[in-house]
């Protein structure tokens, strides 16, 4: 204490000040930035799963996204997008892409749980960006009725207040969310792909992520309590059922009475 | 009979049935009616039952909806719900969705019924409209029949009215999405359009009174409506006596078919369980409206694919082409302080107060053509009123494309295009759709009306080829029996109806209007084949011979 009386009138004292001032700012604001950050876990990568995926990315992304994923005219730049984004692209089949459209469409994976791995470990080394979510967050044992509220106030204007997809402008659309893994659904929300915006830690909370997940799970889990559900699709699949299949059955009736036996 | 019976000594019956029957009859007069609905002669065919089909989902709805009121509580107080289903426990809702759930999970046979009624509400409109159709191609709205069409439109709108109001009752967020839509179109009404809005909704959108009044209108002034447009509906059936198809004894004065005791009497109520079977294993087995799926109402979430049921679907579909703005043109005003959004108000009442319009007033435009004022008890087949039967497929086409645009997103998704592209397309078809169904409906239905005089002057073909002995290859045609040429040649054909002038020797501007449209009316006319043409072909053989008018009128 008495070091520090001493010493606050020395001519450095202001510009010691200075410099603590702005690392604890920029150290506060550090934090808050990963903070908000949607990050989950660090699924480890070792530095040869970085290597092999750089071999890969060589030879299937990188012409489109380019040498390094530093992105070309034909793909955006990959450095920063996070293990999350190439789990969910590669994982789900997305990437890489069969043809330019609208959007990246749903296809059977490419590579294997081991290749994707390791490009998620080369593109995770590129830049900081959303991991690949922890187990404990996929559990499907959040609060569902507390998930159903995010989704509908998140989600349902384009997946559907049942999650059966919907459009969007000029051929984009918002798929359908069933047999769609836990994961993968977490990672969209972190990364946001395609034309889906990014919901991070500080939009939906980890535990909200959660929460959605077991939601969408338990709907999906739980089928149709009222018989079958023509694709969940509202009031045009249940008019155009009643139109071609309960009258067409009743015109079929109406014959068959009024027919003559001669 | 009265006369008869008193003549008699006083009749006492053998049994204690027949006694009771008795007592009530003398008091009743059971038998002289009996007697006079069951002789009461109706024709069959498979087009007529549509209306019996509406009827029959009424009453099911009637029944279903009762069993409902027993559990459903149209409160807008909130609540925690915590009933069965699980993905829904804890959140906070209104009491009218908490008692919908409640039906749906935990009351024995409630999901079913909730089914049943929703399904036969759907069914209920679409007979009626397949109803007005069959009744509208075969122009059997005109006289004696015009007020009947009158009473049956105000039936369907009635039914939309009924079903739009059930449709809102479980406060889910589809039903709140509607109401939403619903609360816009009357706030864009200019000057009064806000408090309109105010008063129902007792406040701002979405107040806590809106549901108890809905629920009002659904289970009391609405049915109470629909049951008296029924009894006055069926009571001028009975008075006009049931139209027939043309054929070989049939004409205006008479009807053939069966009596309603007992063979027509056991078949409509055998058909009342088989509609109410075929409702029933539809309910069982498909869901409709699936309120769980779709959370409580909050004004702030919308939900992808929200639509309403299918007969207000041409409403929103027609909201959905409007154009926001075109280029640099827009559709909003103010003016003196009030806003006027053409953009909402124009889409949501214009083409249905269109529809509406000539719906109701069609019996009294053809009758104004066509100074046609005769009875009619024998129907036309579509395409022997060419002209009609176009009018009507441009409307049912205008219908359809804006129906088919209330499920513009589905489209989209469901056939890989664009939802721009689809808008773009079906708005082109607003405009072009009902012009190009007017013509080629014109077109086929001549085409079919020439088919059969040709096929009445020289038969059927038979495909069997003959050589003749100089060379000389023909089809062999053979000839139509009695009742079937009937069918082709004995319907009237109309001629254009000339303007003439008035008793002061004037012709009116109104009647020259009304030439030219009896002009668009039967200019292009296929005449039924005479019997001097019949004769004439089958006297020459296989010789083409028409007369020179009918040549003429061909010519078209």
């Amino acid at each position: 204490m008495k070091a520090l009386s001493q010493k606050r009138r020395h001519p450095l004292a202001a510009i010691a000040l200075l410099l603590m001032g702005l690392l604890i700012t920029g150290g506060l604001y550090a934090v808050a930035t990963t903070v908000n950050e949607a990050k989950a876990s660090t699924t480890t990568f070792s530095a040869t799963d970085a290597e092999e995926g750089g071999k890969l990315f060589a030879a299937n992304c990188a012409t489109c996204h380019g040498m390094g994923a530093s992105g070309s005219k034909d793909g955006p730049s990959l450095v920063g997008v996070g293990a999350a984004a190439v789990d969910f692209q590669v994982g789900t089949g997305r990437m890489p892409m069969q043809m330019n459209g609208p959007q990246a469409l749903e296809k059977p994976a490419q590579f294997n749980d081991e290749q994707t791995h390791q490009l998620a470990a080369y593109v995770a080394s590129l830049g900081a960006g959303p991991a690949i979510p922890e187990e404990s967050l996929l559990d499907e044992k959040g609060d569902a009725a507390a998930g159903g509220e995010l989704f509908r106030t998140n989600c349902a204007m384009c997946h559907n207040a049942a999650a059966a997809g919907g459009a969007l402008t000029r051929g984009k659309f918002a798929p359908a969310l069933a047999d769609t893994s836990g994961k993968h659904i977490y990672e969209a929300m972190a990364t946001g792909p395609q034309n889906m915006p990014v919901f991070s830690d500080s939009n939906i909370t980890p535990e909200g992520k959660r929460d959605i997940i077991t939601f969408l799970k338990q709907i999906e889990s739980s089928g149709s309590p009222g018989g079958a559900d023509l694709g969940s699709l509202g009031p045009v699949a249940e008019g155009l059922f009643v139109w071609i299949a309960g009258l067409g059955v009743i015109i079929a009736f109406t014959i068959w009475l009024t027919s003559r036996t001669s | 009979m009265s006369a008869a019976s008193t003549a008699e000594p006083a009749f006492v019956a053998k049994t204690k049935t027949g006694r009771v029957t008795d007592f009530v009859d003398a008091r009743v007069g059971g038998s002289g009616i009996l007697r006079e609905f069951g002789r009461k002669v109706f024709p069959d065919h498979w087009s007529f039952m549509f209306g019996e089909v509406a009827l029959y989902s009424f009453v099911i709805l009637l029944l279903s909806g009762t069993f409902l009121t027993f559990f459903f509580d149209p409160s807008m107080a909130e609540t925690h719900y915590d009933g069965s289903y699980v993905p829904l426990k804890g959140v906070e809702m209104s009491v009218a969705y908490s008692s919908s759930l409640d039906i749906s999970f935990d009351v024995r046979g409630g999901l079913f019924m909730r089914q049943v009624h929703h399904w036969a509400a759907l069914l209920f409109v679409a007979s009626i409209a397949v109803h007005m159709l069959r009744v509208f191609f075969t122009g059997a709205f005109r006289r004696p029949r015009e007020m009947n069409w009158v009473v049956g439109s105000v039936l369907l709108i009635l039914a939309m009215a009924a079903g739009f109001t059930g449709y809102s009752l479980p406060d889910d967020l589809l039903s709140g999405n509607g109401l939403r839509i619903i609360d816009g179109v009357i706030k864009s009404i200019p000057i009064v359009g806000t408090y309109i809005s105010f008063f129902l909704f007792g406040g701002e959108f979405p107040g806590t009174a809106i549901i108890g009044r809905l629920y009002m209108l659904h289970i009391l002034l609405v049915p109470a409506l629909i049951l008296l447009m029924i009894v006055l509906h069926l009571f001028m059936v009975v008075v006009h006596k049931h139209t027939q198809y043309p054929g070989p004894g049939r004409n205006d004065n008479n009807v053939v078919g069966y009596p309603l005791g007992p063979v027509y009497a056991a078949k409509a109520g055998g058909f009342f369980f088989i509609v109410f079977g075929v409702l029933a294993l539809m309910a069982g087995f498909f869901t409709i409206n699936p309120i769980w799926n779709y959370g409580p109402y909050d004004p702030s979430p919308v939900s992808a694919g929200t639509q309403p049921d299918w007969y207000i679907g041409f409403v929103d579909g027609a909201l959905r082409l409007m154009p926001g703005v075109i280029g640099d043109f827009h559709f909003e005003y103010v003016i003196f302080g009030y806003t006027l959004t053409l953009n909402v108000l124009l889409p949501a009442l214009v083409p249905a107060g269109i529809l509406f319009t000539v719906m109701f007033m069609y019996p009294w435009i053809e009758r104004w053509i066509t100074k046609d004022d005769r009875e009619h008890h024998v129907l036309d087949r579509p395409r022997n009123a060419p002209t009609r039967t176009a009018i009507g497929m441009a409307g049912f086409v205008w219908y359809c494309v804006m129906w088919a645009a209330a499920g513009s997103d589905l489209i989209a998704t469901h056939f890989g295009v664009s939802l721009n592209d689809v808008t773009y397309w079906l708005r082109a078809l607003f405009f072009i759709g009902p012009i190009i169904a007017f013509i080629v409906t014109k077109r086929v239905a001549l085409a079919l009306q020439r088919k059969d005089r040709e096929i009445a002057l020289h038969g059927r073909e038979t495909g069997r080829i003959v050589r003749l002995p100089h060379g000389e290859f023909i089809e062999v045609h053979a000839p139509l029996d009695e009742y079937k040429r009937y069918k082709l040649v004995g319907f009237e054909s109309p001629n254009v109806l000339p303007a003439v002038p008035n008793e002061h020797g004037v012709v009116t501007r109104k009647e020259k209007r009304r030439a030219f449209l009896s002009k668009w009316f039967f200019e292009d006319r296929v005449a039924p084949a005479t019997p001097a043409e019949l004769e004439a072909a089958h006297g020459h053989g296989h010789a083409a011979v028409e007369a020179p008018e009918a040549a003429k009128s061909l010519s078209h």
